[in-house]
């Protein structure tokens, strides 16, 4: 809320030198963020006077309407100026910048030659004097006269102050609460301007629009209050506009100016009706006849049964507590106006405005709670005001519902002290207590505190402790300690995300977060398909385009990849280790639960049963070299076998053994695609990309990827030390015939199982596919070593032929000669 | 026999020759040569060895004497003279296997940690070494772990489409998740006090991507819930907290504020390079929320903090643009390397 230091010190006694940045420090200090600080009148000094045109006198042969004018600014003589503003007349009174003045911006005006004349001023405008955007023309004042301070009329010079305001701090929406708030914390006398209020001239009757509310729920109490003979031609005084177009709202017409200059002062939205336009009474009801209602600023809004109206007999003349009605609104025709105050229920008024889009100066106040006794004050001050500058007369009162009862709250005084961490005596937690507006009634050791009724906020003791926090000073809290009681540790899965993350990144990986927003398209052309194609589906997506949410790192990744190559990188490789979402599981429904105790084990087995399991993934994509072309000569591609490599790393440094299967999974190339068994679960796939999925794309040829699913892969514990065994090693070679289509591990498996458990490491060390028949050769070096002795060769000959008779008869496999 | 050549002056001369022979052998390969003339088996100096058996006793014990001084001074000008000229030749080889060592090495290519992991491992360590654990939790999350056991509403103005994202159909009471905060209500529901947890993590708010804001951000969320927990107990922490992230010198300080899950409640700024930096919230725990998850709080006090990692990133790392983080330019995480300092 945007509030003026002048408005502010009327009812807080604010030290007459105090800096703007105290002030700010001050506001800060008590819990209210000052969002900027705007200073009228800093950078401007006077003369500035009020000045009445006596004539106007048009310069002849210029394009533009310049004119030669002379005022009465309380001089001697009459004072002339050019002015080039064509807003005014013969009579009206202007604010004339006199030589010698300094205007914001440093143009300091003097008299000079112009247009043939001497102009020994300046007429000026709102923007000239930096108090308001308004350039339209000069300002044509309807107070004050010749010669008089301008500078003081207009309240020139003033800091405006834009403080945040905390959702649960309503009361804080007005110059009454920041008023209490800053001389609380500054430690100054405070007056409450609804204590200045006189309602006692203004007796319930049966004069007057009468009123009802249908459902106490909804509004609890309402004050109608009417006036007849209202001027509508009648003024706004110069400080009430000023004073509005400070806070940041537009000054329109009195009878609307009072209602917004008393909510910014009190904090109570009020509504002026045209009183000639309502028909009987006014109730306050739900939205149950109409289908559409016009709000005052021309829109047909479609309502919901459950929107709050004001409506008389006939028809809804207001959203309540959000906007009023184009049909009974105030116009310059309007002499009987109905002033409507209400405590509405700040959860009807938030659904009101919610459905509505349209968040008002009132509902912004309403939905924050207002004081429910305001409702009779402010309507008076209204009145008031009306009376005093409209011309109006009272006519009567009526009203509905009823004061809600104050809130006690017991309260151990020793309580604040135990919570913040500091000491602090009762008569500081009375004391400020007190300044909150409490009364405290201290008579035995637990304490009955009554909560004034602008803080609806003050329901607990935790409540009452946070008041005294503040304005104690949270920055008197001296900092302690407190160590953890639990022996802790990450968990293996905790300990297995860094260990894979630092590893990729060591060996040339960039890691990467990507949005886990997916689109449509994305999925069709990756081919998903099952699972990868159960995706849940955002209700508002921050594109139409990637509703859905990822089931697989891959899109993330492939985006991310083709970003990079598209700003000039020319190889890439990169990794993300992130929770993939699949709608694969069947969830539990959660009806409504409370929160006002534990959830009993069920619910709270349905709620956790409602939330989909959410596997971590590490994904990588790889386009281009693994090796760079150098000085040293041609480098490398990363190709499949990398990407099987790196996937196979992953899964045995998490200490699991994978066996690899042939695999046709989309998007990988379904010829050059390896998946990874563990346990018979398909824990990964690597390998190399489908060409089609990498035109679409627009990736590189034989751009690859893997994936490991890190949640599925075991945690097998502790491992086991290797035995080293030292004894020589023997070293036996087979070469091997066997067909094209069967794969290189079988053989490999084959050649283990006959080897006997002497083998301790058998390498592929060449792979001949030129043999034709479908064909090839595929060469092992076995190597063999006993614990405790130097293996002859007749043993290690013998352990060959056995593992060659099974690789022949599992695999069809024929020994080379 | 005596043999004619085997006389003192013969063992001088050949002596003589060999070592002028070694003396002037330019290369190793000319005192192979020379090994082979003066030093080996059919060198003279051999050769009266050899004849050294047919001479009589008295004869042989002098005459074995001055050939046996002469191999040896032959031996040994032969050694060092080899190990000179081994020297020089290990010396021109050397020169001429020199490289230009500034030419641009042979490097693997190079990766890098992103710096929200970094950061995240640095504060779990941090946390973890108070006796902390570190809890994880999904991040799509049953609306009742996310709002209303956190005192959070119905009808709070968090809970609109605007802020928060919903799963089709709505129904099904799933959103991504606003805060790591339901990871501190699974924690609650799970243990008993004392709980020591600090909670990282990815977070999901409907803010458009702009140079400070991004709808996918991370946080960092601690609980502490024990016996005669305060306020200065989160006030010390948070103290401890911003000096290992930023530096033994930077100051806190709280500022009275609004969250629902906490009372009272605070924003916490931290004082670096000059000026007061907005860093996150935090307070003691509301009783509401100790209550919904069957703690008593009569018994029990705890306080909560929660920072947004990009914007910790962004302050200690100087970066100026969101879209640096979220991007995954290689460039970006290129820069960190693999987090060591």
């Amino acid at each position: 809320m945007k509030v003026p230091l002048s408005w502010l010190r009327e009812f807080a006694a604010i030290p007459a030198d105090i800096t703007i940045e105290a002030l700010e420090e001050a506001f800060v200090a008590v819990g209210f963020e000052v969002e900027g600080v705007e200073r009228q009148g800093y950078d401007l000094t006077g003369p500035l006077v009020v000045g009445k045109v006596l004539s106007a006198v048009l310069v002849e042969g210029q394009k533009k309407p310049i004119r030669y004018v002379g005022v009465d600014c309380g001089e001697a003589d009459v004072r002339y100026v050019i002015c080039g503003a064509s807003n005014f007349e013969v009579g009206d009174r202007v604010v004339v910048s006199l030589p010698g003045a300094v205007l914001p911006g440093g143009f300091e005006i003097a008299a000079r030659q112009t247009y043939g004349h001497t102009s020994n001023g300046m007429i000026c405008s709102a923007k000239e004097l930096g108090i308001n955007e308004d350039h339209a023309g000069i300002i044509v004042l309807r107070e004050g006269n010749p010669g008089d301070d301008a500078l003081k009329l207009l309240e020139v010079k003033d800091a405006i102050f834009d403080v945040a305001v905390n959702p649960d701090r309503g009361y804080a929406l007005s110059i009454r609460g920041l008023a209490r708030e800053i001389a609380a914390s500054l430690d100054v006398a405070y007056t409450d301007p609804a204590s200045l209020v006189n309602t006692s001239g203004f007796e319930i009757n049966d004069k007057g629009i009468q009123v009802t509310i249908e459902d106490p729920s909804t509004a609890s109490v309402v004050y109608i209050r009417s006036i007849a003979g209202f001027d509508p031609a009648a003024p706004t005084p110069l400080w009430m506009s000023r004073r509005i177009e400070k806070c940041g709202m537009r000054s329109i017409s009195l009878a609307v100016d009072i209602t917004n200059y008393v909510m910014l002062e009190l904090g109570q939205p009020l509504h002026a009706f045209d009183a000639s336009k309502i028909d009987g009474a006014l109730h306050i009801r739900r939205a149950n006849q109409e289908a559409t209602f016009v709000t005052l600023d021309g829109q047909e809004r479609k309502l919901s049964s459950d929107n709050l109206v004001v409506a008389d007999d006939e028809h809804a003349l207001a959203l309540a507590g959000t906007m009023g009605g184009l049909d009974s609104e105030v116009t310059n025709q309007t002499t009987e106006i109905a002033i409507e105050a209400a405590r509405f229920d700040p959860i009807t008024i938030a659904k009101n405005s919610r459905y509505h889009r349209l968040s008002s100066e009132a509902s912004r106040r309403l939905e924050r709670a207002t004081d429910p006794a305001l409702a009779s004050i402010s309507s008076a001050r209204a009145v008031e005001l009306m009376v005093a500058h409209g011309g109006a007369k009272y006519v009567g009162t009526a009203t509905a519902g009823s004061l809600m009862e104050q809130t006690v709250i017991e309260f151990d005084p020793h309580f604040p002290a135990k919570l913040l961490g500091i000491p602090l005596g009762d008569v500081i937690v009375q004391s400020k207590l007190e300044i909150v507006g409490c009364t405290v009634e201290n008579s035995s050791p637990l304490w009955k505190v009554s909560v004034p009724s602008w803080r609806s906020d003050l329901v607990t003791p935790t409540d009452l402790v946070e008041e005294v926090a503040r304005l104690v000073g949270l920055n008197e809290i001296e900092g302690t300690l407190p160590i953890g009681k639990a022996s802790t540790t990450l968990s293996p899965l905790q300990y297995r995300k860094r260990h894979v993350a630092h590893a990729l990144a060591t060996r040339g990986f960039s890691e990467v977060y990507n949005y886990p927003f997916v689109s449509p398209e994305m999925v069709s052309i990756l081919g998903f398909a099952g699972a990868r194609a159960a995706s849940f589906t955002i209700a508002n997506p921050m594109s139409e385009q990637a509703p859905l949410l990822r089931t697989h790192l891959l899109p993330g990744l492939l985006d991310t990849a083709k970003r990079n190559l598209s700003r000039g990188a020319k190889d890439v490789a990169i990794f993300e280790i992130g929770t993939v979402f699949r709608d694969i599981v069947k969830l539990a429904h959660v009806a409504q639960i409370g929160t006002d105790s534990r959830p009993s084990d069920d619910e709270i087995s349905a709620i956790y049963g409602s939330v989909p399991p959410q596997p971590l993934f590490v994904g990588a994509v790889v386009a281009g070299s693994l090796d760079r072309d150098g000085w040293w000569g041609s480098g490398r591609s990363y190709e499949w076998s990398d990407a099987v490599n790196d996937a196979l790393r992953i899964i045995e440094e998490s200490g699991n053994q994978a066996s690899i299967i042939q695999s046709d999974l989309a998007p990988w190339h379904p010829g050059r695609c390896a998946e990874f068994q563990v346990n018979g679960k398909a824990v990964a796939h690597a390998g190399e990309l489908h060409p089609r999925v990498l035109e679409a794309l627009g990736l590189p040829p034989r751009t690859c990827a893997f994936a490991v699913i890190l949640s599925e892969l075991d945690f097998p514990g502790q491992k086991a030390a290797p035995k080293i065994n030292t004894m020589p090693a023997a070293t036996q070679d087979v070469s091997l015939i066997v067909d094209a289509g069967i794969p290189a591990a079988e053989v490999e498996r084959a050649l283990i199982s006959g080897a006997g458990e002497l083998l301790e490491t058998i390498t592929l060390f060449d792979r001949y596919e030129n043999l034709g028949e479908g064909k090839v050769s595929l060469a092992f070096t076995l190597v063999f070593r006993a614990p405790d002795r130097t293996l002859t060769a007749e043993e290690v000959s013998g352990y060959r032929q056995s593992a060659v008779a099974m690789a022949s008869s599992s695999c069809a496999a024929v020994a080379r000669a | 026999m005596t043999s004619p050549h085997l006389s003192a002056d013969g063992v001088e001369a050949a002596k003589l020759a060999a070592l002028e022979a070694i003396s002037t052998a330019p290369d190793l390969e000319a005192l192979k040569e020379v090994k082979i003339n003066h030093v080996g088996d059919k060198s003279p100096v051999a050769k009266f060895s050899q004849e050294l058996g047919s001479l009589d006793a008295s004869a042989r014990a002098e005459f074995g004497k001055i050939v046996g001084q002469a191999k040896s001074a032959i031996a040994t000008a032969f050694e060092a003279r080899s190990k000179v000229l081994e020297a020089q030749r290990d010396e021109r080889v050397l020169i001429e296997e020199r490289v230009d060592v500034s030419i641009p090495a042979r490097r693997t290519p190079q990766g890098g940690l992103h710096p929200l992991t970094i950061l995240t491992n640095e504060i779990c360590d941090l946390f973890l070494g108070m006796g902390y654990r570190v809890a994880e939790g999904p991040e799509l999350e049953a609306e009742w772990l996310n709002f209303d056991a956190l005192n959070i509403p119905a009808d709070h103005p968090a809970r609109t489409m605007q802020d928060t994202f919903f799963i089709e159909p709505l129904d099904s009471h799933l959103v991504l998740r606003t805060h790591t905060s339901p990871v501190q209500v699974r924690t609650m529901l799970q243990e008993k006090p004392p709980i020591y947890v600090i909670c990282p993590g990815r977070t999901y708010r409907a803010d458009e991507l702009d140079a400070t804001h991004t709808p996918v951000f991370s946080q960092v969320e601690g609980l502490v819930i024990d016996k005669g927990i305060t306020m200065a107990d989160l006030k010390g922490t948070l103290d401890h907290f911003a000096r290992s992230i930023f530096g033994p010198d930077v100051k806190t300080r709280l500022r009275s504020s609004f969250f629902p899950f906490t009372e009272p409640s605070a924003e916490v700024d931290f004082y670096f390079n000059g000026r007061w930096i907005e860093w996150g919230g935090c307070g003691m725990v509301n009783p509401k929320v100790l209550r919904a998850a069957g703690i008593d709080p009569d018994v029990y006090s705890g306080f909560a903090f929660g920072m947004g990692l990009e914007r910790t990133l962004m302050v200690r790392h100087g970066i100026t643009d969101m879209h640096d983080i979220v991007e995954g330019d290689t460039r970006f995480a290129q820069g960190f390397g693999t987090g060591g300092r």
